[in-house]
């Protein structure tokens, strides 16, 4: 039974990742399993300088999810580089990136930094609906996500994926910008923007006012969209929103993902990642599939 | 570390309308909690109610290996927790937090809760009174409805003080008002609060005008527990309107220097 898959260019003993934002550095799920085990790690979105990410409250659960606004709090690629990647190296996993910015410049330096980094790919983020600047608002015409996985398609020879934002009109279209600005991957969904209110208090339950929803809540959404894509473009495909479990993750392959990431679901259960891995593995024997990428949209 | 583990309910006590204590079966856990440590309570092995319920710890029962935990219904993921019958396995991530009550070295502190905050002083003033550190405790309770735990803090309190903001039982008043009082002709080497965020923060004031050592256990909402999701942010005092900091509740704290955090 073979469970290895070809993600961009990056050799994964299986097709199951953990979200950028959900996983930390790896550190805290280090203490409950062997990140070694995982297909690989998409690391917190990282900046070129520290962030110090928005006003509390930041989180608030929502019907089977959750609405998030961070704001990309991380500690940037310096520290990374020196204190969080070398621990990530001591695991047999795939190390990925998550790359963010509020300019084209900004994307660019990183990523130049990126590029000398012993690490297996970059996930560009164009999609977190949390920030003022950058992110999202590159992410959510054709001209702005070009424009940017361009240039940093020039500075980076590693494997570039391009993380995007269900919030456009037309996913497809953002898609098709990203292979043609030259990237090996797409990254889909980011969380959908969203808002909660405190009826008691009669103000929204985030200080941020508003959020990125995810969880199983947005599942149907989120394959949808993988679906439109595979059948549009010829890079690989991550695929994201709400996956809890094999079944899940199954879903999104047979929607056309190379890939899947858990993300909220890593709140729930540290384990989640690891049973989606066993999940799968009991659909193939179910199923009599040898190999996993049989599997990888094989959908009408 | 923290473990995951599912713990057997093993007894169940309603304390109050819409208070419950619950014990489980937790010696992994008991056996590296601290004073001050939460746990992180998933409710069903659904997805809905879909986060994981963030929970002080009450008490430690090293002997035996039973975690207590007293909780308030609030909503439905509570409401699911408060129909758990004994015997019942329960999801439990624990123990969560590295900042604890620290008591090493103090003579004499006071404890000061107030509502569901006084929950997690409970193991603090155990702990301290066998350290055989003099443990004043002012506890204030909205009613007489409301008033729990009187016997079990007077066990490990050489003085204790209730109070009601109504006067229904105890004193009349707010526990703050008392404790005020007590410091004009005395002392203490540490003081001890959690309670709502009004409270803290005149305990937080307090504390630095008189320039007395001051832990307080705060609460934010949260999703993992765990330092992950960066959720549960309180802002640190070094922050300035163009560089804000942030900490995490559950990670830097819950049990943080009232000096160290703006709340």
């Amino acid at each position: 039974m073979n469970t290895k898959i070809n993600l961009a260019g990056i050799e994964m003993k299986n097709p199951v990742t953990v979200a950028s934002g959900t996983f930390g550095y790896g550190r805290e799920f280090s203490q409950f399993f062997d990140l070694s085990k995982l297909g690989g790690i998409i690391t917190k979105g990282t900046s070129l300088k520290p962030k110090s990410g928005n006003k509390p409250p930041r989180v608030c659960e929502t019907s089977s999810g959750m609405l998030n606004s961070i704001g990309l709090q991380n500690p940037g690629v310096e520290y990374f580089a020196q204190n969080d990647l070398p621990f990530l190296k001591k695991f047999d996993t795939a190390i990925i990136v998550n790359a963010c910015g509020s300019s084209v410049d900004e994307y660019v330096e990183l990523c130049k930094i990126l590029n000398t980094l012993d690490i297996d790919g970059v996930e560009l983020n164009l999609s977190c609906p949390n920030v003022k600047e950058g992110c999202m608002a590159f992410g959510n015409t054709y001209e702005g996500v070009k424009e940017v996985t361009s240039q940093v398609r020039k500075v980076l020879d590693k494997p570039l994926i391009v993380k995007l934002t269900p919030n456009v009109t037309d996913i497809v279209s953002i898609a098709k910008a990203v292979e043609d600005a030259g990237a090996d991957g797409v990254s889909l969904i980011n969380t959908l923007l969203g808002m909660k209110i405190d009826i008691d208090k009669r103000k929204p339950a985030l200080a941020n006012k508003t959020g990125g929803l995810s969880g199983p809540a947005i599942k149907p959404v989120a394959v949808r969209m993988v679906y439109q894509v595979a059948k549009a473009v010829n890079v690989p495909i991550l695929g994201m929103g709400g996956i809890v479990n094999g079944e899940d993750a199954i879903e999104f392959m047979l929607a056309g993902a190379t890939a899947v990431s858990i993300g909220a679901g890593n709140f729930i259960d540290p384990y989640t990642s690891i049973k989606t891995i066993e999940g799968i593995e009991e659909y193939m024997k179910k199923y009599n599939v040898n190999d996993i990428n049989e599997i990888i949209g094989d959908v009408p | 570390m923290p473990k995951q583990i599912f713990a057997k309910l093993v007894n169940k006590e309603q304390l109050t309308k819409d208070i419950y204590k619950f014990s489980v079966e937790a010696g992994e856990i008991v056996k590296l909690s601290k004073p001050g440590n939460f746990i992180e309570i998933r409710v069903t092995d659904q997805v809905e109610p879909f986060l994981r319920r963030p929970i002080s710890i009450y008490n430690l029962n090293e002997e035996e290996g039973i975690l207590e935990f007293i909780f308030q219904v609030k909503g439905k993921g509570t409401k699911i927790l408060s129909k758990k019958e004994i015997g019942d396995k329960i999801d439990i991530i624990g123990p969560l937090g590295f900042g604890t009550f620290k008591f090493d070295g103090n003579k004499k502190i006071a404890i000061i809760g107030g509502g569901i905050g006084v929950f997690p002083l409970q193991e603090l003033a155990k702990q301290a009174k066998k350290s055989n550190i003099e443990v004043d405790t002012y506890l204030g309770f909205r009613n007489k409805e409301y008033v729990v735990l009187e016997k079990e803090f007077k066990e490990v309190s050489d003085k204790l003080i209730i109070t009601t903001d109504d006067g229904s039982y105890g004193e009349k008043g707010f526990a703050i008002n008392f404790l005020e009082d007590e410091l004009k002709n005395n002392n203490y080497d540490c003081i001890y609060a959690c309670g709502p965020l009004p409270m803290l923060r005149a305990v937080q004031k307090m504390s630095v005008d008189k320039k007395i050592e001051c832990q307080i256990s705060l609460e934010e909402k949260m999703a993992c527990g765990l330092g992950v999701c960066l959720g549960c942010a309180v802002k640190t005092s070094r922050s300035t309107k163009e560089a804000p900091e942030y900490w995490h509740v559950c990670k830097g704290g819950p049990v943080f220097n009232a000096r160290d955090v703006e709340i």
